[in-house]
């Protein structure tokens, strides 16, 4: 781990871990700062601020060469507020001078500050921490025109200035039409112009003729065998020429423009391809202007589910309380209930108890002798 | 070796100072020869940047015609006879002109 146990040096080797040398007495913190003290400690170990020789160059990348490059007198080392940082920087000098001929913890921890410091001055430049690769880079603009860049091969890719020239023979100038003009097929027009103003029209028509008659005369031209040969080839290539020559022409031309046209439909296909992606990225682009129906849709239904719940429990609610309410009610109404039965069960006891046998023998013959007149009269009745 | 088209790009660069062959008067020929550059590299240089100028010329253009090929062909044939005229010379009708 990070500044675990200080008296293990190299345990996972200098080479592999950096994090785990004794340089580290620091709690985890995140990488770039953890870098960025490794390196001020490199360079308050005194480095001249001048140029390294290259023969230290041999074994380094050009990213880290720029890690031993000299700094401008300008930057300040910015103080450290930690007092425990200031002592463990002076008391590492004396370790890291002796290490100076290890190499592959400063190139790893140099490859991996190349790495984020192109984001340290994005992300953050507060602090001090952060404030050497800030100065590194706004040092480089302070001087002119870059001259952190061109002094060394290797070059902090966050300075570095590309294609500032304009582009030379972009797009490519087309390709002239027709060749230099020339005459007989063997000599350019240029020497007929050149021989005009001397001699006029038929001027290099005399020369060639009299150089001719002056070869042949002195011989200097030999009439062999060979010249009838050639006469005869050269006089069937020109009849060829002559005759065949523009259909050939046209015809190749044909397999020119073909390939012309094959490279062209490629072009136009790519242009469309990218002009389509271009209008749906526009479409897309447009449909974030709709997003927010989306969040109605979401916040309505959200409302929606809310209220539901709402009345759901308020219709709970209601019926826990219409429960009790009833159960009061019901709970009265038995006892009314109860009641009335108790006293009439009781009334009637004691009414029966009242009634003696006598009173209830008599109560019965007055029934009967009722009822008989009843009866009767009921006999009587009908036939009506 | 008098000039320079811009349209190629040689491996070496080209020097672009000295004047052309027909701009130089006749008394100033020798100093003018003297002046090119006659190290290797300008050597080389001065060979591609004449291939360069003939090829863009009669060959490299839309509509060439044979006179891109003539010419060469026609330098070919007499530079084969100067090589052999010394084997020709046996072969003369005359022997005094």
């Amino acid at each position: 781990g990070e500044g675990s146990t200080p008296g293990q040096p190299g345990v996972l080797g200098g080479a592999a871990f950096p994090f785990a040398s004794p340089r580290f007495q620091i709690q985890p913190k995140p990488k770039l700062y953890v870098c960025t003290i490794q390196l001020e400690q490199q360079y308050t170990r005194g480095a001249p601020l001048g140029l390294r020789p290259s023969g230290s160059y041999s074994n380094t990348t050009s990213r880290e060469n720029c890690f031993y490059a000299s700094i401008p007198p300008s930057v300040d080392h910015p103080p450290a507020t930690s007092s425990e940082f200031c002592a463990s920087s002076r008391e590492e000098k004396k370790k890291i001078a002796r290490r100076k001929q290890k190499r592959t913890p400063c190139s790893l921890l140099a490859r991996l500050v190349s790495r984020h410091l192109p984001l340290a001055p994005a992300v953050c430049v507060r602090g001090h921490r952060d404030a050497k690769p800030a100065a590194w880079t706004s040092a480089d603009h302070a001087l002119t025109g870059g001259t952190f860049c061109r002094r060394h091969s290797g070059v902090l890719q966050a300075t570095r200035i590309f294609h500032t020239g304009q582009p030379r023979l972009a797009p490519l100038p087309p390709l002239p039409e027709y060749g230099g003009k020339v005459r007989l097929g063997l000599i350019p027009e240029e020497f007929f112009q050149f021989l005009y103003p001397k001699t006029g029209v038929t001027g290099p028509y005399m020369l060639g003729t009299g150089l001719i008659l002056y070869f042949l005369s002195k011989e200097i031209y030999v009439i062999t065998p060979e010249t009838f040969s050639t006469i005869s080839i050269v006089g069937l290539l020109v009849y060829v020429i002559k005759k065949y020559g523009a259909s050939i022409g046209e015809f190749i031309d044909n397999l020119n423009e073909q390939k012309i046209a094959q490279l062209e439909e490629v072009k136009q296909a790519s242009i469309k391809q990218i002009q389509d992606a271009i209008e749906l990225e526009k479409a897309q682009q447009a449909l974030v202007q709709k997003r927010h129906y989306l969040f109605d849709v979401q916040r309505n239904n959200i409302a929606m589910a809310l209220e539901v719940t709402y009345r759901e429990r308020l219709h709970k609610v209601y019926k826990e309380v219409k429960n009790r309410l009833d159960y009061h009610i019901s709970v009265q109404n038995m006892m009314h209930r109860k009641e009335q039965e108790h006293m009439i069960n009781w009334v009637e006891k004691h009414v029966v108890q009242s009634i003696s046998a006598q009173q209830e023998k008599e109560t019965i013959a007055k029934c009967i002798a009722d009822l008989q007149l009843l009866a009767k009269k009921a006999q009587a009745q009908p036939v009506m | 070796m008098a000039s320079v088209v811009c349209g190629f790009f040689s491996f070496f660069s080209v020097p672009v100072k000295e004047k052309k062959l027909m701009d130089v008067k006749l008394g100033e020929l020798p100093s003018w020869i003297l002046m090119r550059d006659f190290t290797p590299k300008g050597i080389v240089g001065a060979f591609q940047r004449g291939y360069y100028r003939y090829y863009n010329k009669y060959i490299n253009v839309k509509k060439g015609s044979i006179a891109g090929v003539n010419m060469v062909l026609a330098a070919y044939v007499l530079f084969s006879y100067c090589l052999s005229y010394k084997e020709l010379k046996h072969e003369r009708r005359r022997k005094y002109h």
